[in-house]
């Protein structure tokens, strides 16, 4: 479904040359939820956004459905952290779901799309709201309708819950793995929150820090649906936490051997 | 060519550099209309015979003592703004019922454009500083007290329970707490009061002939000293850009410490 | 309303008679040739501008000051954008506009009059050269400050061209494109009054400074009480089309 092919990404030229990704190398499958965690500043929302076509890799691509990605793809959505900023302030809540859905000719009424999309993340009878009305939570719920209503194939997400309250995340976390069964898309999750990683994740691909590379990709075989206390509870849940807390915090020692 | 181009204006030295080019190429439009007849050279001399005109006024007494009448005027204006302005700010801002009492006159009184009162300075002052100061003192003293009042009413309740607490009396949580925290508004207050106070000085100069560089440029204009004329205007800009410069680092002085209250204030 | 609004609503009420009442007296009393009865101003003010001068002085300086201020509006945001899209031509005109917005608006009047004679064009003219760079300045400031993850959220859904510059670039740089045209606004009154006091044969401004200068000291307080007036009215004009332009910006307002 899409593939990272040998990306590199450095800011700058010469010796003062930043390298923040070096190499990458994964793919995701199709309908698969892929986490991507790594040390603070580990180039992980640097990668997001090669993927998503939003920045130019210094070398290697990315691939969607066997295409290079050059710039944001029709068949890809993004959900950045700062809800805040990525909502339009100026439009209503349907009406921030309802303008991209413009430039989809094959979504035939974009008005029921956009509604259902809304009723979908709970947010029906909230329309007609302006985004500054709502919570962090409802203003990142708009921002995931309206990248549900958009039909994309792949849904990036960058640190989408880190500016909401923990209740607030762990709703969002399970309305999340609740509508990509319904909707049928391919999820890939950037996050600091290891356990987020492994709570949603189909796999989890660790990067190292900077010039960060795949240190490792884990595949997570809990049980779906997945639930905030049995899930967590689960002894195989700790170990798989405590693996990559170990991989984060000791790739050095890791490396040395 | 197009990337090193686009990387000089990250850097300092980039950016001033290409500022030069930016003012050599409009002195050099300046010159070149006259001179191509884009324009009648009467009417509007070059850059050349303007600023040659400005470097020989600077030597003459009558230059500076237009310049300081114009500064005087604008500062004793600005001066009494300030004062007037920050205590009505205080006043409105710490008592309910002082806020509610001068309300509906003040928000009468704020957009009344300063100039109007031009004939009524003139019927009482005549042509004299103390016109000046006073046209100066009305088109400031309203944004000085707006500013002072956004900044009273700024102040964070956190610090008022605190010195409430402490059983500061209210004299004292006015001095002590709510005017200095309202100090990066009225601060503000000053920047913009400060452009206000020049332009009103040099409209009151140039319509009612008090003594200053409008007074000048009006004079220069009626004798047909066209090159005078454009070399005053071109003072009366450097002056506005110093004035802006020295109250706009005031201003960012204060903010330094103030920096979360605002974000990019308007211009 | 609450019995507290209403109590406060009768202070707002009671302090302003108070005031006015005294002015009427002090007025009344003095006599300084310099101020009139507020009753003979307000019977002079009636007799003037109720309607007799309205066609001949009003709506002349009305015309003016809209011309001069639209062609103003245009320019400056055209002219803002020009700048903020481009780091380069920004560093280029910089110094050159700042110099331009420096000179005290007033001072380009004599100039204009030696340009372009003292009919009613020049008036539009100097409204327009002196009221753009304010305008020209804020807008391209928010063009530069555009948000970079805002951006990127039309690029991702495939948001461009006139589409993109009309729902989303347009509407997140307005706010700073009202805050140029509130500080513009106020210098076209200035220049339009000035300009009507100095060079003109009609208009309030003119009105007013005739009064000054026949001694109708009446008449010159009615004149200036109508431009009193109009200051306050197109405030709160501008005032009602911005909180209607800019509803969606109302968080700002709350936390002043």
């Amino acid at each position: 479904m899409l593939e990272v092919v040998g990306l590199s990404k450095s800011y700058g030229t010469g010796a003062s040359a930043t390298h923040a990704v070096q190499c990458l190398e994964f793919a995701v499958e199709e309908l698969e939820f892929v986490g991507i965690v790594g040390p603070s500043g580990a180039g992980k929302t640097t990668l997001l956004k090669c993927m998503a076509g939003l920045l130019a890799p210094t070398s290697g691509q990315t691939l969607l459905r066997g295409k290079p990605v050059t710039g944001p793809p029709p068949e890809l959505a993004v959900v950045f952290q700062d809800y805040s900023r990525s909502l339009f302030a100026w439009m209503t809540v349907r009406r921030n779901v309802l303008l991209p859905l413009t430039n989809k000719p094959e979504i035939r009424d974009p008005a029921r799309v956009a509604d259902e999309a809304l009723a979908a993340v709970g947010l029906k009878g909230f329309e007609e709201h302006y985004p500054w009305q709502l919570s962090g939570g409802m203003q990142q719920r708009v921002a995931i309708a309206r990248a549900l209503a958009y039909q994309p194939k792949v849904l990036l997400m960058d640190e989408p819950f880190a500016s909401v309250d923990a209740q607030t995340r762990a709703e969002l976390e399970d309305l999340v793995l609740r509508v990509r069964e319904q909707f049928g898309v391919t999820i890939v999750l950037v996050t600091h929150d290891i356990d987020e990683a492994v709570y949603m994740s189909d796999r989890v691909v660790i990067l190292s820090r900077p010039p960060s590379t795949v240190q490792e990709i884990l595949p997570i075989d809990l049980p779906r649906p997945r639930d905030q206390v049995d899930t967590k509870a689960l002894p195989e849940f700790a170990s798989l936490r405590a693996r990559i807390y170990e991989a984060i915090m000791q790739p050095a020692a890791a490396a040395g051997v | 060519m197009a990337a090193r181009l686009n990387a000089l204006p990250r850097t300092r030295s980039g950016s001033l550099l290409l500022g030069a080019v930016g003012i050599a190429l409009a002195l050099l439009l300046w010159q070149l209309a006259p001179a191509l007849g884009l324009v009648d050279s009467d009417n509007l001399p070059g850059a050349s015979a303007v600023l040659s005109e400005l470097a020989s006024l600077a030597g003459t007494d009558a230059f500076w003592s237009a310049v300081g009448s114009t500064l005087a005027g604008a500062g004793l204006g600005l001066a009494i703004a300030v004062v007037a302005g920050v205590a009505l700010g205080v006043l409105m801002g710490s008592s309910t019922i002082a806020w509610h009492a001068l309300r509906p006159t003040v928000e009468f009184l704020r957009p009344v454009p300063g100039v109007a009162l031009i004939p009524v300075a003139i019927l009482v002052f005549g042509p004299s500083m103390q016109s000046d100061v006073f046209l100066v003192a009305f088109g400031c003293v309203w944004v000085m007290l707006i500013q002072t009042l956004y900044g009273v009413r700024d102040v964070d309740e956190v610090a008022l329970q605190t010195a409430r607490s402490y059983g500061l009396t209210h004299a004292q949580r006015i001095r002590w707490v709510q005017l200095p925290s309202s100090l990066p508004y009225i601060a503000t207050g000053l920047r913009i009061s400060s452009s206000i106070a020049l332009i009103v000085a040099v409209t009151a100069e140039l319509v009612a002939g008090n003594a200053g560089l409008g007074k000048s440029i009006s004079l220069a204009q009626s004798v047909g000293q066209t090159e005078e004329m454009y070399a005053l205007i071109v003072a009366a800009g450097i002056l506005g850009i110093a004035v802006h410069v020295v109250f706009g680092g005031l201003e960012r002085r204060f903010l330094h410490w103030h920096q979360s209250q605002r974000a990019g204030g308007d211009r | 309303m609450t019995r507290s609004r209403l109590r406060w609503f009768s202070v707002e009420v009671g302090a302003t008679a108070i005031i006015i009442a005294l002015l009427w007296a002090y007025t009344s009393s003095n006599e300084s040739y310099a101020v009139a009865p507020l009753g003979d101003v307000l019977e002079a003010f009636r007799a003037t501008w109720l309607f007799e001068h309205v066609g001949s002085d009003v709506v002349p300086s009305l015309v003016r000051m809209t011309l001069g201020y639209a062609a103003a509006i245009a320019i400056g945001v055209a002219g803002g954008f020009l700048l903020g899209s481009s780091a380069v031509v920004n560093a280029v005109a910089s110094p050159v506009v700042g110099f331009l917005r420096s000179i005290p608006a007033a001072a380009l009047l004599p100039p204009a009059i030696v340009l372009f004679g003292i009919g009613g064009g020049t008036k539009v003219a100097v409204i327009a050269f002196v009221c753009c760079w304010p305008i020209m300045l804020n807008t391209s400031d928010g063009v530069r400050e555009l948000d970079s993850t805002m951006l990127a959220t039309a690029r991702v859904y495939g948001i461009r061209g006139l589409q993109r510059f009309r729902l989303v670039v347009l509407p997140a740089v307005s706010p700073r494109i009202f805050a140029g045209m509130r500080t513009s606004l106020s210098i076209a009154i200035l220049l339009l009054v000035t300009s009507e006091m100095i060079a003109s044969t009609n208009g309030i401004g003119y009105f007013v400074f005739q009064a000054q200068q026949q001694f109708s000291v009446d008449d010159m307080w009615a004149g200036v009480l109508l431009l009193g007036l109009l200051g306050f009215t197109l405030n709160l004009a501008f005032g009602a089309v911005e909180r209607r332009v800019l509803h969606w910006n109302a968080r700002d307002d709350r936390s002043k």
